[in-house]
């Protein structure tokens, strides 16, 4: 059964992968390809560069004083998110996948709608509620006098409980679809082998969930590594934030960058998990996908959980939105102005261009994979597509130091050739922003293009072949009609996820460029979160949009 | 010492399943009615029909994942399922093959096979693997895991895996269908050969009726949740015991006729000798049923037809010919008798089991094309 195919393929990027390169195989979309791919290696390559030949000095004074209290937050943070948002998706995942209790149907599509929601927007809500000043710690005080105790909400915990409310969606989504696909055969085999339905959860529906709910706890780590706006509100300190600092407070670029690349070697531990668990992937599917009759939990225990259900709906979601919405109504005469109209304009308008410039990139990459089917082009594609896992920061800074460099020599140049100084012509402007934005979100558009792709057989092309349709007519009148809906939907996810976006644009953003999200940042580093809650409402609605899609996708497909 | 890891021998003779007058609703929808069998230890009972006749649901009551609305299931001398009761599957020791093999992907093929042997010891439980790969013709795999194998080899370790916890009863539910046909009938008798050393006591269900003959001692053929005849094979398709199964069971027409006398019915192609199994008198209108096979080709006899269409099957051609009345019949003939369309060729009857329904009951049964 051994096939010599993988032997053959092993060996073909070490025939000389520069010839290749140069042949005359090399054709437009391909090297679109690798130049996309180009833009994530450069600033990881110039963020390592750092690690591998640090400046003695900082690094010594951040080896001594700095990364051993960034390490020690950031493993108990991952641990801590790591553990709850497993716990709660996979509990959650298994409830409404496999039972039927009372609103079942509802809190199915209802327990996504806490991706709506920016972690650090929840995060400023929760730290006034349970803040010393905050309406539970106040009344405390007035029921058992000024000496009762609460735990800081500034700390780890509250931390690990809002990243794990705002992230356990990722779990819960990837768990519920591997428990609602794995059909119910396998389970009735375990039973007519003498398994009861409990026994049978545990020795057969979650081993053969387990590489979904790893990939759904590795996308919620990547995203807990990456926080910046959370842990900014809970002065929690962890790499991006002390790379922001770093960078904005001490003035040290280098600094930030030696930070950034332990914070690169962190991701790629989990990048390198992730591929293992998607790897798996395949080998787990058993059997057709019809749905099991599903367990019913009658009486109190189907009170218990609708109960639990709705107590995680209600913390993550309704009432931290409810919350927002009243703060927003109650500042809105005062700060609904023209600034805040310029903070609404900025944020739409980068999401925009974000938007079309990273569709058309996935456009790209997806072509140039359809058209050649080589390994380069495969990982061309693999590495244009990491960006995901990489933390904003890194690439804000791994984006800023080359571009600065070049800056400067072209400063240098014009001085020494024409005697005048032109001043900075690329720092300070969007050429720094809108890379790292396609970075970081180039993986969120490729997906759905790509599996609109999928659709468009080799054989559709050749019937429309047959009919003389070619070249730009089969763009027109094949391919763009069924792109169309994955094209839409791509743009709609990279537009709500760069108006969520904040150490990106906080650190790179031209002067002056304030959008909601730097708004917000603003707002919640004085505790104002009344005012903070305005410009956060504009991102839960929009926030709404994708997740609409994505219930309505998930609803549609079972 | 420690025992062998077999199962008790079971005693022959002794009724292993026996279905009381069953019946099951879904959504206020009867799908199985007032349905009875009764299979002894050792048989391999057969439930064949087309999709939607009730068939895998049937299998499902008795494995316990359905509840039944009438009637009653008694395995091994014990009623597991009645009116209001449902003894749950894992405590029934009934087996299951599943049309999907439904493998547990994340263990190797030795832990599927071991998966109902929890209660085994270890020494116990390695052996009995290792007897039951043997057994299937796959020792050395208990290591590989299900996507590592062939769909012929899935199929095996899926039986190897219900066989293991010695149950009192096989289900298996469609288990050749993912299968290649090549493979379908090889397997097919391997299971039978399997269950039949094992002194396995197993109810088939399938739509493919090669399949059923293959492995079945006696079949079922249902429809609209009844059994309409429980029989052999051979009887099945020679003595059909109503229109709905001479229509399932192999190909063939239905022809008018008029019974002469107890042994001869007159035709557009003649007179039919034999034993008629009808009670009708002379006079009586009948319909006849002619299978490909009776009907000959025979360039010496004066009864011509026309080829409508041709069917070409390797050994031979399956003829749908027009008679000069314009109705079709069916003949197999051998296929170096190759005749061109709208050709006249001699055809002669040769019916060996005459079988007849009386013309007032319903029809569905024509001419094929």
């Amino acid at each position: 059964m051994t096939s010599p195919i993988p032997t053959v393929q092993a060996k073909a990027p070490s025939q000389g992968a520069f010839a290749f390169l140069f042949a005359a195989k090399l054709d437009r979309w391909r090297l679109a390809a690798f130049a996309i791919a180009l833009l994530i290696v450069i600033p990881l390559a110039v963020v390592l560069s750092s690690f591998l030949s640090p400046e003695r000095e900082i690094w010594n004074h951040l080896a001594k004083n700095v990364l051993p209290g960034l390490l020690a937050n950031t493993f108990r943070l991952a641990l801590g998110v790591g553990v709850g948002v497993t716990l709660l998706g996979v509990s959650l995942a298994w409830l409404t996948a496999a039972c039927e209790f009372p609103g079942r149907k509802f809190f199915s599509w209802a327990l996504l709608l806490p991706l709506a929601v920016p972690a650090y927007v929840t995060a400023f809500v929760f730290v006034a509620w349970l803040d010393f000043t905050g309406p539970v710690q106040t009344l405390l005080r007035a029921t058992f006098g000024s000496s009762a105790w609460f735990p800081g909400i500034r700390s780890g915990g509250g931390v690990v409980l809002v990243m794990t409310l705002a992230l356990y969606p990722y779990v819960y989504l990837l768990a519920r679809n591997a428990f609602l696909t794995q059909g119910r055969s396998a389970l009735e085999a375990a039973q007519s082998l003498g398994c009861s339905r409990a026994e049978g959860f545990f020795r057969v529906a979650l081993p053969m969930a387990r590489p979904w709910i790893m990939g759904g706890l590795m996308l919620a780590l990547m995203e807990t590594l990456a926080d910046f706006g959370t842990v900014a509100v809970f002065n929690y300190d962890t790499f991006t934030t002390a790379i922001y600092k770093t960078w904005f407070g001490l003035f040290s670029l280098s600094g930030a960058s030696q930070l950034a690349s332990v914070l690169v070697l962190l991701v790629f531990a989990l990048i390198l998990l992730e591929q293992f668990s998607r790897s798996r992937l395949r080998y787990t599917q058993a059997g057709r996908h019809t749905q099991s009759e599903r367990i019913r939990l009658a009486g109190w225990r189907g009170g218990l959980t609708s109960g639990f259900a709705a107590t995680v709906l209600l913390t993550a979601f309704v009432l931290p939105v409810a919350q927002l919405v009243l703060w927003s109504a109650s500042v809105f005469a005062q700060d609904f102005d023209e600034r805040y109209l310029s903070f609404l304009w900025h944020s739409l308008y980068l999401g925009a261009i974000a938007a079309g410039l990273t569709v058309a990139c996935a456009l790209v990459l997806v072509y140039a994979q359809r058209r050649h089917t080589d390994p380069w082009t495969r990982i061309a594609v693999r590495i244009a597509t990491l960006g995901y896992a990489v933390p904003g920061p890194v690439l804000a800074v791994g984006i800023f130091i080359p571009l600065a460099w070049l800056d400067n020599h072209l400063i240098h140049l014009s001085k020494t050739w024409f005697g005048h100084d032109p001043g900075l012509l690329l720092q300070g402007t969007l050429l720094v922003m809108l890379p790292a934005y396609l970075t970081r979100f180039l993986a969120v558009g490729y997906n759905p293009v790509e599996s609109a792709m999928q659709r468009i057989t080799r054989n559709l092309d050749e019937a429309a072949r047959t009919f003389g349709v070619t070249g730009l007519q089969m763009l027109r009148r094949v391919h763009l009609p069924i792109l169309r809906g994955g094209l839409f939907s791509a743009a709609a996810l990279v537009f709500v996820d760069v108006m969520k976006e904040m150490p990106i644009t906080l650190m790179t953003r031209p002067f002056g460029w304030d959008t909601l999200a730097v708004r917000i940042f603003e707002m919640t580093s004085e505790g104002e979160w009344e005012r903070a809650a305005l410009p956060a409402v504009a991102l839960v609605f929009a926030g709404l949009l994708p997740i609409a899609l994505l219930v309505r996708h998930t609803e549609t497909s079972r | 010492m420690m025992t062998t890891p077999q199962c008790p021998l079971p005693v022959h003779g002794a009724t292993q399943l026996e279905l009381k007058g069953i019946s099951y609703a879904y959504n206020s929808q009867s799908v199985v009615r007032n349905l009875s069998l009764r299979l002894k230890q050792g048989d391999i009972g057969c439930l064949l029909g087309p999709s939607g006749c009730g068939k895998t649901t049937v299998l499902r009551v008795i494995a316990g994942f359905e509840k039944l609305a009438e009637g009653s299931i008694v395995l091994a001398g014990e009623t597991v399922s009645r009116e209001g009761y449902t003894l749950s599957p894992e405590k029934r020791r009934v087996g299951m093959v599943f049309q999907d093999h439904a493998l547990f992907p994340h263990l190797s093929v030795a832990y599927n096979i071991a998966f109902g042997l929890k209660d085994w010891g270890k020494a116990e439980r390695e052996e009995r693997v290792e007897t039951l790969l043997k057994m299937v013709g796959l020792p050395n795999t208990g290591s590989k895991y299900p996507h590592e194998l062939s769909g012929g080899q899935q199929q095996r370790v899926a039986l190897a895996r219900a066989l293991a916890p010695c149950p009192s009863l096989l289900l298996l539910d469609e288990p050749f269908s993912s299968l290649d046909v090549d493979l379908r009938e090889r397997i097919g008798q391997e299971v039978r050969e399997i269950l039949k050393i094992q002194g396995t006591t197993a109810l088939l269900v399938t739509h493919d009726q090669f399949e059923a003959f293959a492995i079945a001692d006696e079949i079922g053929v249902m429809n609209e949740g009844e059994i309409q005849q429980w029989d052999s094979a051979y009887n099945l398709y020679h003595r059909p015991a109503n229109r709905f199964v001479a229509d399932f069971v192999g190909e063939g027409v239905l022809m008018p006729g008029v019974v002469l006398d107890e042994r001869q019915v007159e035709t557009e192609l003649g007179t039919i000798v034999g034993e008629i199994p009808l009670a009708c008198g002379a006079g009586c209108q009948v319909d006849v049923l002619l299978r490909p096979d009776d009907i000959l080709h025979d360039d010496a006899s004066t009864l011509q037809a026309e080829v409508a269409k041709k069917a070409f099957r390797g050994a031979d051609i399956l003829y749908t010919l027009r008679l000069p009345s314009e109705r079709k019949v069916l003949s197999l003939v051998p296929s170096h008798h190759n005749h061109a369309i709208g050709e006249k060729i001699g055809i002669r009857l040769a019916v060996d089991h005459v079988v007849t329904f009386r013309k007032d009951q319903y029809s569905g049964l024509g001419a094929q094309g």
